[in-house]
């Protein structure tokens, strides 16, 4: 398989009064056709600039410095404006966390999927209504020639991110980058809203990029996981194997700060400190402060290393441990 | 631990289930039937909304409507000149608001007047609303400069009166109903622009707008259908009471002898006739088209207040 997408040492800076902020500082990572990859890390972590810059919309005092992304075969960096408007919404497109405020609350369903559609695509009004009443169709929400003509406040939440994932769908782009989408869902939604991205990447081969914080969420959903601290990727590979025995001690802690039926009545064990301001890293690993293992050997930055097939860490002492015999 | 362990990750059916527990709505579930809807609760603006329709028929239909052509002179006699109201005149017609210094039926004066004076409000709100909408949005999405470029030159504009800019204009352009129609949008189109561009700043900031970049619309398309329309409930609003403003403005303008020419009277020239014959006692020359006046705004700004109290908080949420 080939990848749809290659990031290759992205690096996104803000340059504020107070110092370089530098978000994404040197991420690679590739997706292939149909593929969900699971992106996390705390806030501030760089995740969403990540997404951002992928759509080429990094707001000024900041903008990728270094880097390339390659969407099936085109390079978005340096692209002009108007040509990354063209693959805005056609080859790549997002869906927020909010579902109650990524539809316009003055025009019907039909009217915003229609002109995502024509923007793009020169079709007649009534092939772009077909197209648009299919993505209903296709994200499962029912009666959808009815729903075509109702306004946003008549869906609930969940409809509402299923039409925003359906409009995202329209033009078959080949990613679509999901910013937290079910976080303001509750959780039998949620459900039912990634299973049905999944059933979608598989249809559909459109690949996914799923930023969040929350581990339960990439656990059922994603193939692959990128873990990101600090804007640099500290832990990357197969989802299952990351979970079930991550090798990064922020990895380790994170998957230990979530809640579960197996440890009730214990302690929840969190990870010591806060993320460091982006504007005074540590010298070397950004995570040493705050992590158990670190020695004189984490004041140089480590690389991004393999240590299973697949699987890549950056740290100097990895060792892949299962979280809960960690814990006893 | 294993991934299964986490919670909310069991592969549920995709089903749709008590999600679509929200019912589709019926017809009346439109965004202006609920606006319609609120509307009404209120009698006064209710009635002050029968009243303008009223006036505006009056205004519309003044040719069908009225006894006289009061500015066809066949059909007016000087010997009829300042009658009182109820007088009788030589050939049997009844002046029930009675007749100006030129013999004329001030009724009928009144109906042709508020043609012109509605229409000049009208229309100066129009083109002041349209001019100041684009300023508006232009600068809130822009921003940087061109925000600051064009939001210095409308608090110029606001730091002058109104009177005095229409004043100055028309003692330059001359007289005319084109005329004033350009003087008071000058005036007053700065009014628009400020409404619009802040709640265009609010709007720019949500998430749909980002939505829509995201889906690679255009810039004008963003602008036009996405802002504007959720800009609009404001507007509407400062249009309203503009628009009777402007009335006011056009009869100041007009009754300081700047505004209109005599060929076409409006309430303001009517009024400045009627003046004149204030002191003699012949108080129905400039009481009648004053009260027109008075009626016409007022039933314009109740119903400006009900569209500001039923349009905040927001239609369609």
């Amino acid at each position: 398989m080939t990848a749809v997408l290659e990031v290759r040492g992205l690096k996104t800076h803000f340059f504020t009064r107070a110092g370089v902020i530098k978000a994404v500082d040197g991420v690679d990572f590739s997706l292939e056709r149909g593929e969900i990859l699971g992106l996390v890390g705390e806030s501030g972590s760089g995740k969403t600039v990540t997404g951002f810059s992928l759509l080429g919309l990094v707001d000024p005092p900041g903008r990728i410095v270094e880097g390339s992304i390659r969407l099936a075969g085109t390079e978005l960096v340096g692209l002009a404006e108007e040509a990354m408007r063209r693959q805005r919404g056609r080859k790549i497109a997002m869906i927020f966390q909010d579902p109650m405020m990524t539809l316009n609350p003055v025009l019907r369903v039909d009217t915003q999927m229609i002109e995502a559609i024509t923007t793009h695509v020169d079709i007649s009004k009534a092939a772009a209504r077909e197209k648009a009443r299919a993505a209903l169709a296709m994200v499962g929400i029912p009666s959808p020639d009815e729903r075509l003509k109702s306004y946003p406040h008549q869906f609930s939440g969940g409809m509402r991110q299923r039409v925003a994932i359906a409009i995202a769908l329209l033009n078959e782009p080949d990613v679509i980058i999901a910013d937290e989408p079910t976080t303001a869902l509750d959780v039998t939604i949620q459900a039912q809203i990634l299973a049905e991205v999944q059933k979608l990447a598989a249809a559909t081969g459109t690949a996914f990029v799923w930023i969040t914080h929350d581990l339960a969420v990439v656990a059922g959903l994603a193939d692959r996981l990128l873990v990101m601290y600090a804007g640099r990727i500290v832990e990357s590979g197969p989802v299952d194997e990351v979970l079930a025995s991550p090798a990064h001690p922020y990895t380790h802690g994170l998957i230990g700060s979530v809640p579960s039926q197996t440890r009730r009545g214990q302690k929840l064990r969190q990870i010591p400190g806060m993320t460091p301001s982006l504007l005074s890293l540590p010298q070397g690993c950004a995570f040493k402060t705050r992590c158990p293992r670190a020695d004189a050997a984490c004041d140089v930055m480590p690389g991004l290393e393999p240590v299973a097939p697949g699987r890549e860490v950056r740290c100097w002492h990895p060792h892949p441990t299962t979280p809960l015999a960690a814990a006893s | 631990m294993s991934s299964a362990d986490l919670p909310g990750t069991e592969r549920l059916p995709a089903e749709p289930v008590a999600e679509a527990a929200v019912p589709i709505a019926p017809q009346a579930e439109t965004p202006f039937g609920r606006f319609f809807e609120t509307y009404v609760e209120s009698p006064l603006a209710v009635g002050a909304f029968i009243l303008l329709v009223l006036i505006i028929g009056a205004a519309v239909f003044a040719p069908w409507i009225a006894p006289q052509n009061p500015y066809d002179l066949a059909q007016v006699s000087v010997l009829d000149s300042r009658l009182p109201p109820g007088a009788v005149s030589m050939d049997g017609y009844t002046f029930w608001l009675g007749t100006d210094g030129a013999g004329r039926d001030l009724f009928s004066a009144i109906l042709y007047g508020l043609r012109i004076s509605l229409s000049v409000g009208v229309l100066s709100g129009l083109f002041a609303l349209v001019l100041g909408m684009v300023v508006g949005l232009i600068a809130a999405y822009f921003g940087g400069r061109t925000e600051t470029l064009l939001m210095r030159i409308v608090d110029l504009q606001l730091s002058l009166p109104a009177v005095l800019i229409a004043l100055i204009l028309l003692a330059i352009l001359g007289k005319g109903l084109d005329k004033i129609v350009i003087a008071l949008v000058v005036a007053q189109w700065a009014y628009y622009a400020r409404t619009v561009r802040s709640s265009a700043l609010v709007e720019r900031r949500k998430e749909y707008v980002e939505a829509a970049v995201c889906l690679g619309l255009g810039r004008g398309r963003i602008i036009f259908r996405h802002i504007l329309p959720n800009c609009l409930a404001p507007l509407i609003v400062v249009g309203t009471v503009q628009t009777a403003s402007a009335i006011a403005l056009e009869a100041t303008l007009s009754f300081l002898g700047v505004g209109l020419p005599p060929t076409e009277p409006s309430l303001g020239l009517l009024i400045s006739n009627g003046f004149n014959y204030m002191l003699s006692g012949r108080y129905w020359i400039a009481f009648f088209p004053g009260i027109a006046l008075l009626l016409t705004i007022v039933a314009i700004n109740l119903v400006g207040d009900r569209l500001r109290d039923v349009l905040n908080p927001r239609l369609a949420r």
